[in-house]
């Protein structure tokens, strides 16, 4: 379903949506987005449990739900939209790295509980570097025994300090590009393990730096045959992104456009000025044009589409400018309140600056587009 | 037995009727007009239109089912390019009887051309400020006035006109629709020239033409009502997805017959692939030029393909909403604001593939002259049918609800609206 969704699809979007607006006003995600988890883990495993959001990708043989990534598109579209303070994105790209990478034991050992809400993960792959490929992996395993050992350091690693297990991505020693990768898991309490909260200038984002001194990890999957896995996991985390963006788009747009009709200038209202009703048609045109390309890679990825690398960078780049442009739009149609802290504008703006340059830039992701371009 | 007792058309119902009437009676041996007017007879040749009127009173849905039958079996249809089709809808939403029964076989068959007399050099895209005087002067109406940018305006036989024909009403009120007879001595037909060279249109002079009574379409009031009939209909087709009105390759008199009607009527428009950017030749030129290899031109390649690529599934998800019965979303109003921001955006991906090349046209310039044209050729998308500004003001005000900027001109007689100023000499 490219191009529209079913009536569930609809039905269940709607019900998503009035579950956030409660579970998730501004009021709430300020409280939150101040704290060091970022989230309430409780309040989280019920909310997740009552939605079963965690479960909607994953096979039902390991616990899930059996849904398609369009319909998990359709969730981080709502959870832009609401700002959701949770470890979504994270224990969402987590999992798919574990079903894009790991054997049959593995998944049906690791999923369930990821699928119930009881587990937390993250997807550690950027180190310091913030490359968003195979180049930017610098991190070594060793075979020790039965397990493997890690070396380096990981960063801009989403929920990374409060997750319960991190997957993370790391190299044979002396192996370059796409050579020598393999995926590993990692307990959270694993010696060695440093985590440290990065200050984001996204608030409702956290990003962690890990550092891993001699830490002990499990192989996921076969060793040194990560490198299309890898690939596959950064394209669904451009797409899955994309999707979490024009949902923020919308809103943003949505909200500028109700305060333009509230607010009166020069005894009329500002939104009968030509020149304020042209700005909010340009946000509609760039929204929905994101929309779309952002739906079309979402089933792209369902349906397998052997142009998956183009379009996945299509729509990430796509949204990275609309979710920019509408905010930047939506702060100035605010005027002088738009630049404060208690009008909520900022808070989407941040997050749409910060989605802008997580998994790579609009410049990085048109190179690879072109690169994989096959029309 | 009543209708309500009969089972409703499905996909494969239709499929299965139509493909059934072609079989029996397909020949590519007919003459076109003989054979349309076995469509006509049939109702296959319009099956959305009303049964009464050549059609079958089917949904506007199933059109394309019976495109693909007709396709299948190589079939020629009715005739369907040019501004025959938006006459044909207006005549069907407002005209009378007399009407429908003069024009609408005669369109269908393709026997008869039309233009659209709408324009003026006053009035572009404030269209209801036209200032065409339309006068009953005993038993006949008499036309006086001029009107641009008509399409085939000296081919056509008749012109679905726009005039004043009261002065002492608001600007909108004062409107009256015809249908003007193209071949008499009072009309004047002047081709003009545009910024690419090609002369596509027309400026069209009415000195005391006149219009018998029955060929008015509406009351003197009504005009605009029904102009923006015709104006919904020209704007449906520009969302990027009607097909061009192509000739099949087919050997046989009906094919003949059917590529000479396509060539006429489609001769204006051919500039028009290079007025939308031909955004299909971009990756062949960058690879032709080398300029593949150029970071910075890849840059712009990459916007191009990713407006141009999101324009065509907003348009396929209006679609998709449409033909699931769905009410219009604010993904079908944004086709021709999307598709202005895609023809520069091509001009300027093809600039630079081009380079120096780029100040050279005709034989001398890359492709024959084609790049060339899309430079010059550019500049029409985001004014005619519509500009940018007024598609954003439509945008703003019917899908964001929006308030209309208070208005200065429709609160008086039309008579004391300023007009143009004349430029000192």
């Amino acid at each position: 379903m490219r191009f529209s969704f079913t009536p569930e699809q609809e039905e269940f979007r709607t019900g998503l949506r009035r579950a956030l607006e409660a579970r998730s006003p501004t009021k709430e995600v300020r409280r939150l987005m101040a704290t060091e988890a970022g989230y309430e883990r409780e309040a989280w495993r019920k909310l997740n449990q009552e939605l079963g959001l965690t479960a909607i990708h994953i096979p039902e043989q390991y616990g899930g739900q059996g849904f398609g990534q369009g319909d998990l598109a359709i969730v981080l579209e709502e959870m832009g939209r609401g700002l959701l303070c949770a470890p979504f994105l994270s224990t969402i790209l987590a999992s798919a790295a574990i079903l894009n990478a790991g054997t049959e034991e593995q998944k049906a050992t690791l999923l369930p509980s990821i699928a119930a809400g009881d587990t937390t993960a993250a997807f550690a792959f950027a180190e310091d570097s913030g490359l968003n490929d195979a180049e930017g992996i610098a991190m070594t395993a060793s075979p020790s025994g039965a397990t493997w050992r890690l070396e380096g350091t990981k960063s801009f690693v989403i929920d990374g300090h409060t997750a319960d297990l991190i997957v993370v991505v790391a190299r044979r020693p002396g192996t370059q590009g796409e050579d020598g990768l393999s995926f590993f898991v990692v307990s959270n309490d694993t010696p060695g393990l440093q985590r440290r909260l990065l200050k984001t200038m996204d608030e409702t984002r956290k990003l962690a730096r890990l550092t891993f001194t001699h830490v002990e990890a499990r192989l996921l999957g076969e060793a040194n045959a990560g490198a299309p896995a890898f690939a596959r996991t950064l394209q669904q985390a451009a797409i899955l992104l994309a999707n979490e963006m024009v949902g923020g788009a919308e809103r943003l747009r949505e909200d500028a456009l109700a305060y333009v009709k509230m607010r009166m200038q020069f005894g009329r209202s500002i939104a009968s000025f030509q020149v304020t009703k042209h700005k909010a048609a340009d946000m509609l045109v760039d929204v929905e044009l994101a929309k779309s390309a952002a739906y079309y890679a979402a089933a792209a990825l369902d349906e397998g589409d052997e142009d998956l690398p183009a379009i996945a960078s299509l729509a990430k780049a796509c949204a990275a400018e609309a979710y920019l442009q509408t905010a930047i739009h939506a702060v100035q149609m605010h005027g002088g309140i738009g630049f404060t802290w208690d009008n909520d504008t900022h808070l989407w703006f941040k997050r749409a600056k910060s989605s802008e340059v997580l998994f790579g830039d609009a410049n990085e992701h048109r190179e690879r587009m072109m690169r994989n371009w096959k029309h | 037995m009543s209708d309500s007792t009969m089972s409703e058309p499905t996909e494969s119902s239709v499929r299965a009727e139509v493909r059934a009437w072609l079989e029996a009676n397909w020949n590519p041996d007919y003459g076109l007009v003989e054979w349309r007017n076995k469509l006509i007879e049939s109702g296959w040749g319009a099956p959305h239109w009303p049964k009464e009127w050549y059609g079958r009173g089917l949904p506007v849905a199933f059109n394309s089912v019976v495109d693909e039958e007709f396709a299948r079996i190589g079939a020629v249809g009715v005739a369907k390019a040019g501004i025959r089709t938006l006459a044909a809808a207006t005549i069907l939403a407002h005209g009378t009887d007399f009407h429908k029964q003069k024009f609408l076989r005669r369109i269908l068959t393709g026997e008869d051309t039309w233009c659209q007399l709408f324009s003026e050099p006053g009035s572009g895209s404030d269209m209801a400020g036209a200032v065409t005087r339309a006068e009953r002067r005993g038993n006949k109406w008499v036309i006086n006035g001029q009107k641009v940018w008509t399409t085939s305006a000296h081919k056509a036989h008749w012109g679905l006109l726009l005039a004043r024909a009261n002065w002492d009403v608001a600007k909108h009120k004062g409107l009256a629709y015809f249908v003007l007879d193209m071949k008499q001595p009072g009309v004047q037909v002047h081709p003009l020239k545009q910024m690419n060279g090609h002369a596509s249109f027309n400026q069209v002079f009415m000195t005391d033409a006149t219009v018998e009574p029955e060929f008015m379409v509406c009351d003197v009031g009504d005009g605009w009502t029904v102009a923006t009939t015709t104006l919904m209909h020209e704007r449906r087709g520009a969302d990027g997805l009607r097909s061009w009105a192509t000739a099949s390759g087919r050997t046989g008199r009906i094919y003949d017959e059917e590529r000479a009607e396509i060539a006429t009527t489609m001769e204006p428009y051919k500039w028009y692939p290079q007025r939308a950017g031909r955004v299909d030749l971009v990756m062949e030129r960058a690879q032709a030029t080398g300029k593949i290899a150029d970071p910075v031109v890849r840059q712009e390649i990459a916007r191009l393909l990713i407006m141009s690529k999101a324009a065509e599934w907003t348009a396929r998800r209006a679609r998709a909403a449409q033909e699931q019965g769905k009410p219009q979303g604010p993904e079908g109003s944004l086709g021709k604001l999307v598709s202005s921001h895609v023809a520069r955006q091509a001009a300027r991906v093809h600039t630079y593939l081009s380079g120096a090349d780029a100040l050279l046209t005709g034989e001398d310039s890359p492709m024959g002259g084609v790049i060339a044209e899309i430079l010059v050729s550019v500049p029409a998308t985001s004014i005619a049918g519509g500009t940018d500004e007024i598609q954003r003001n439509i945008i703003s005000e019917r899908v964001l609800k929006m308030p209309k900027e208070p208005s200065v001109d429709t609160d008086r007689p039309f008579k004391d609206v300023p007009r143009n100023v004349a430029a000192s000499s």
